[in-house]
């Protein structure tokens, strides 16, 4: 049974949903949902998704949204396959869920604003915010001073192995480094340089590249 | 060994945590932080957290920061007689609570904190709660009570039929949010109101609600 993936294949959320089917080598079909034409506001899309957000996913009885969650899920369903994403032990997959939260709650809000200003609105024919853009840029500068500070101890942010607290970094970074004019983030810091460097030559990730066609 | 919670009873992250440490049973420390005097923000306080805040635990070599991490790992270490708080045991319902618990993050908890930081930390520091930040906020937290109040229409709790981590996570919001004019927006929905009647009468939370006292002269 193929998982069904809905939401725009260029948008963050969907993209992190990917990145983890296919390094689970999950089979996927990715089911369109026009948010130009608000489709993600519709009765029948509020049935899948009640806060109208882009992704969730059908496989086949089953059904979620949130897109951590659904990481979540698939890392642990396929537990046994490819590379092990959630780590291994209880202590380990705490850790992978604190830098999860960290992707959560000091990181996601301050990269989507940045690109809401700089990228999106502006692909809309509108003005974006440029001191609220560059008051995130400052803000995520001290985060990625953290983040140099835990890669310099460590491989990866959970530890020495890839995990999904890595992988739900990608398609942030992603749109910062290639879309936000903002690599110099990435490349003023050596460890989270070469953790991107990575990350980002994974053969999922670069699957899901081609997937795009970026 | 002893978990060691370090943090401040009243602070609503530190209470989500404790929530946990009561409800499975764990036998944890409380460990006062200072953030009158910054005590977040000194090299030994950022060594367990670097982001500064709190809670942060530590248990045995462990050292943990961000709140939901922290009562994810006391719940799958320690069941209590209520159970697990993470349905560990079925796949697909350990999936529905983490969705829940994502619902929490991401869309309540950007909504619900807004409202508690006029009501509660503007007026420590002297000012008073702006209005149209509340108003703003109250309108974007009754939305997702909406989709509350519908879930909670079908199933006893926000995962399923049984108490979990999903529910636990909004215990302490939702505890200082009762104490305002706000609170209309949980009175308002008839599910939701029962729900938080159930969740917040658990003994568990008792015991942590004693310490909520922020706003209290």
């Amino acid at each position: 049974m193929v998982v069904k993936v809905y939401g725009p294949i260029m948008a963050a959320c969907p993209q992190r949903v990917m990145a983890c089917l296919l390094e689970k080598d999950v089979e996927f079909e990715i089911v369109h949902v026009d948010l130009e034409a608000e489709e993600h506001k519709t009765s029948d899309f509020l049935l899948r998704q009640p806060f109208g957000q882009v992704p969730a996913i059908e496989d086949g009885d089953f059904k979620l949204f949130e897109s951590r969650a659904i990481i979540r899920y698939y890392a642990a369903k396929y537990e046994e396959r490819g590379p092990n994403l959630l780590g291994n032990s209880l202590e380990g997959r705490a850790l992978v869920d604190q830098w999860l939260e960290v992707e959560a709650h000091n990181f996601n809000d301050l990269v989507y604003t940045l690109v809401l200003q700089l990228v999106v609105l502006p692909r809309m024919g509108k003005h974006g915010d440029v001191v609220l853009a560059r008051s995130c840029e400052q803000k995520l500068e001290k985060v990625f001073d953290i983040y140099e500070q835990r890669l310099s101890n460590a491989t990866y942010l959970a530890g020495d192995s890839f995990t999904l607290a890595d992988l739900s970094h990608l398609p942030g970074i992603r749109y910062l480094v290639n879309d936000a004019g903002m690599g110099h983030l990435v490349a003023e810091r050596k460890h989270v340089n070469a953790w991107w460097e990575a990350i980002s030559n994974r053969s999922a990730w670069k699957k899901l590249m081609k997937l795009v066609n970026y | 060994m002893t978990i060691k919670l370090y943090g401040a009873a009243m602070s609503t992250c530190t209470a989500r945590v404790l929530a946990c440490l009561h409800e499975t049973g764990a036998e944890f420390e409380l460990v006062p932080v200072n953030l009158l005097n910054g005590e977040h923000k000194q090299p030994a306080f950022l060594a367990k957290n670097p982001f500064g805040q709190i809670p942060a635990l530590e248990d045995g070599d462990l050292t943990l920061f961000e709140s939901r991490s922290m009562s994810t790992y006391v719940a799958e270490k320690f069941k209590g007689s209520g159970g697990d708080l993470l349905r560990a045991q079925n796949l697909k319902e350990a999936a529905l609570v983490k969705t829940w618990m994502e619902v929490e993050s991401q869309q309540f908890s950007p909504a619900i904190s807004p409202i508690f930081y006029q009501f509660y930390i503007v007026p420590m520091q002297g000012g008073s709660p702006n209005q149209a930040i509340i108003d703003e906020n109250s309108e974007k937290l009754g939305k997702v009570l909406d989709v509350y109040e519908k879930k909670l229409g079908s199933t006893k709790y926000l995962a399923g039929d049984f108490y979990s981590l999903a529910d636990l996570h909004h215990l302490s919001y939702i505890y200082y949010l009762m104490k305002t004019p706000s609170a209309k927006l949980i009175n308002e929905r008839p599910h939701v109101k029962a729900w938080w009647e159930d969740i917040s009468s658990r003994p568990a939370f008792e015991k942590v609600a004693s310490g909520l006292i922020l706003g209290e002269k």
